[in-house]
């Protein structure tokens, strides 16, 4: 009973991260249906961003690197979408063949630039320690992590929901042709979903570099668990997003507090796949003539 | 789901670089044997790629470092050494394909390769089907003799079990198992809980998580509330990074809680963080620090080809070893024969930079001297206690009475 208590602090994090990598690719695939494989990659340009900037930050790295993180992978995506994947929209398989070999690419070429062993990036020293939580530990960086995947739901909501661009990229989910033709310039639109959901993806990279390795393979740990928590939200849904990466967070930390890690991927990829028997679009749907 | 399918898109991002490896090795010179003209032809098979590459480059670069030594000095049997490296892109059925191509097409003498130890037993039966030789150079769970791999790691006895000597010495009689899940973990923590029943230890927990695991909160709030002396840590690759960070952040030090890695070494320290795992334990039988000239000579060589920011670390030794100790056997065989080497293998001592090593020709493992180290705040790691003499190896830990129905 204890147990139950304890783990929910736990959850609640790893449902932040969860969150956090995901955020992006409601963009980039919820949004424009492209199955970018190269996500977890801009991850890693976030992570290495923040490594980077060590060099002139020093410990306060984390915290300067954010932005800068989003504008570099958010140039990166914004990059693959001009070059490449823009001349693949309608073509699923090929987007997801492409932006694999991409995201081959840009291990490599990690792996050419920093090297193969993982780097160091220090923690800026107000991030050590924690609090005592229903009896366990959560740590400030955890901490650190909920906030940030708090503040980003919060400012892409708002980005989505008041503003004119956020209004305009709606507009062109639902009805492509029908937002053209309003005078709606799609093409510009399809960059800037693309530039924030690569940036978003960026912003993840850095946070992920206070609990886990900063290396050449540090997208492909997260990548798939991302396409979970958006297929299971329903595409291009925010809330539904949050609720699907609550809910895997918490799934995990339980299944693993009772069983072990390996037989709670098992328990968690079964329960996704149970769950999209019943409803194969996700949480939430969004009603749409364009999409059908 | 989606590993299958990234595997069938590998071998579909294979098959050309086979094609074009595979023409040029027809168009190339002679490919007819390990030994034409004037060179010998020996493979290099280590994970380039993926989730193990961050440790298996560096025994690579060992190699390589070993192979132009030996070049320098006049080659063996009066032949230049030839690498041929290859990816095994830490999969095991790759390793398996890679083998059997140095072997088949690239006709190599031997082969130095493998980290863990699921790419070993993929490899073995290819070597054992060829009659061909491997050399392993990483500790492993031991239990194991095949007459086509010599190891130049530690098997268990020169490392874990002097590990759990050195745990239970300090007085740590609660002790917390964590491993990746798979042979060498799950192998070692059945020694480590016959080694505590029959040493009074208490075993609290025993943990395994995937290789690439990266979310260890869950766990580390498990070994909290366990609250063990001292954790044994088997984790391998990129996990230990994520598992040190995330049990530092909760508060754990290594005064309270000693962690003892069998998989952690001055490599690795790095990308962990000095600040996460400074003063914990590891068990290996060579750190950069280790004294001797043999040592300092490898150190110096070490950075001056790779650079003076690298460090040396126990499995690069090993692998550097392994190519050393081929070369001596094959002139003592005056062949690179397989049958001949294993021969006139037995027996064979090299000063090497973790101290004497002799070729143990009954199991082909090596007598090894067993260290136990500390982390420092420099990220090098100083020796605290050692076996004092090179220890006997014994996969099979037949002269430990405990270990009787382990094997």
């Amino acid at each position: 009973m204890e147990s139950l208590f304890n783990q929910l602090p736990i959850g609640l994090s790893i449902a932040a991260v969860l969150l956090l990598i995901a955020l992006g690719l409601t963009f980039t695939f919820g949004q424009m249906g492209v199955i970018n494989m190269a996500h977890g990659e801009f991850i890693m340009a976030g992570a290495y961003t923040a490594y980077m900037l060590q060099d002139l930050t020093g410990t306060q790295a984390v915290a300067v690197a954010l932005p800068v993180a989003f504008v570099v992978a958010g140039a990166m995506g914004w990059l693959l979408e001009r070059l490449a994947i823009r001349h693949f929209y309608g073509r699923p398989l090929d987007t997801l063949l492409l932006t694999w070999g991409v995201s081959l690419v840009l291990q490599q070429a990690a792996r050419d630039i920093f090297g193969a062993p993982n780097v160091q990036v220090v923690a800026p020293s107000w991030l050590s320690g924690g609090v005592e939580m229903f009896g366990s530990n959560l740590p400030y960086a955890r901490l650190f992590i909920m906030a940030l995947a708090i503040i980003c739901v919060i400012a892409i909501w708002a980005y989505m929901n008041r503003s004119r661009q956020g209004r305009r990229m709606r507009a062109v989910m639902q009805n492509r042709e029908l937002a053209g033709c309003s005078g709606v310039d799609t093409e510009r639109v399809d960059q800037l979903t693309f530039f924030i959901g690569s940036g978003l993806a960026g912003v993840a990279g850095v946070a992920l570099t206070l609990i886990g390795p900063v290396g050449p393979n540090l997208g492909t740990y997260y990548i798939v668990d991302a396409f979970l928590v958006v297929v299971a939200g329903g595409l291009g849904q925010l809330r539904g997003a949050v609720i699907a990466a609550v809910a895997l967070g918490l799934l995990n930390s339980y299944a693993e507090f009772w069983t072990d890690a390996s037989l709670a991927k098992v328990i968690v990829f079964a329960a996704i796949i149970a769950f999209l028997q019943f409803r194969p679009q996700g949480l939430f749907v969004l009603r749409s003539r364009a999409l059908t | 789901m989606r590993k299958a399918f990234l595997r069938r898109m590998a071998a579909l991002a294979i098959l050309p670089s086979m094609l074009l490896t595979a023409c040029g090795g027809e168009s190339g010179e002679n490919a007819s044997g390990g030994a034409d003209g004037n060179t010998i032809k020996v493979g290099l098979l280590h994970s380039l790629s993926g989730t193990m590459a961050i440790s298996e480059v560096t025994v690579r670069d060992a190699e390589l470092l070993a192979i132009e030594e030996i070049n320098a000095a006049g080659g063996v049997l009066g032949k230049k050494l030839q690498p041929v490296v290859e990816d095994g892109a830490s999969d095991w059925p790759t390793f398996a394909q890679k083998a059997q191509k140095l072997i088949r097409k690239d006709k190599v003498a031997t082969v130095f390769g493998g980290w863990t130890s699921a790419s070993r037993k993929a490899m073995l039966p290819v070597f054992e089907r060829n009659k061909a030789l491997l050399w392993y150079p990483v500790q492993y769970e031991g239990l194991e003799s095949s007459p086509y791999i010599f190891y130049t790691g530690a098997t268990t006895n020169q490392q874990i079990v002097p590990g759990l000597d050195y745990l239970k010495e300090k007085g740590k009689k609660k002790v917390f198992l964590v491993g990746s899940d798979y042979v060498f973990p799950r192998t070692a923590n059945k020694i480590i809980k016959a080694y505590a029943k029959a040493n009074g230890m208490e075993i609290l927990g025993e943990e395994y998580t995937p290789l690439g695991h990266t979310e260890y909160s869950t766990l580390v709030n498990k070994i909290a509330q366990a609250k063990p002396d001292a954790v044994f840590n088997t984790l391998n690759g990129d996990s230990n990074v994520a598992f040190f960070k995330q049990l530092k952040s909760a508060g754990i030090t290594a005064a309270q809680m000693p962690v003892m890695s069998v998989s952690v070494a001055e490599e690795e320290v790095g990308g962990i963080g000095i600040d996460n795992i400074v003063g914990h334990p590891v068990a290996w039988n060579y750190y950069q620090t280790t004294p001797g000239a043999a040592n300092e000579k490898f150190v110096k060589a070490f950075k001056a080809k790779y650079g003076a920011k690298k460090v040396t670390s126990d499995p690069m030794e090993a692998g550097y070893n392994a190519v050393y100790l081929w070369a001596e056997a094959v002139k003592k065989a005056g062949s690179t024969d397989v049958a001949a080497v294993k021969k006139a293998a037995g027996g064979i001592a090299l000063e090497r930079p973790e101290g004497l090593v002799t070729i143990d020709g009954s199991n082909q493992h090596m007598y090894k001297t067993a260290r136990i180290g500390v982390i420092q705040p420099d990220g090098l790691i100083k020796e605290v206690w050692n076996s004092g003499k090179p220890i006997k190896p014994d996969p099979y830990l037949k002269t430990y009475p405990w270990a009787t129905g382990l094997s």
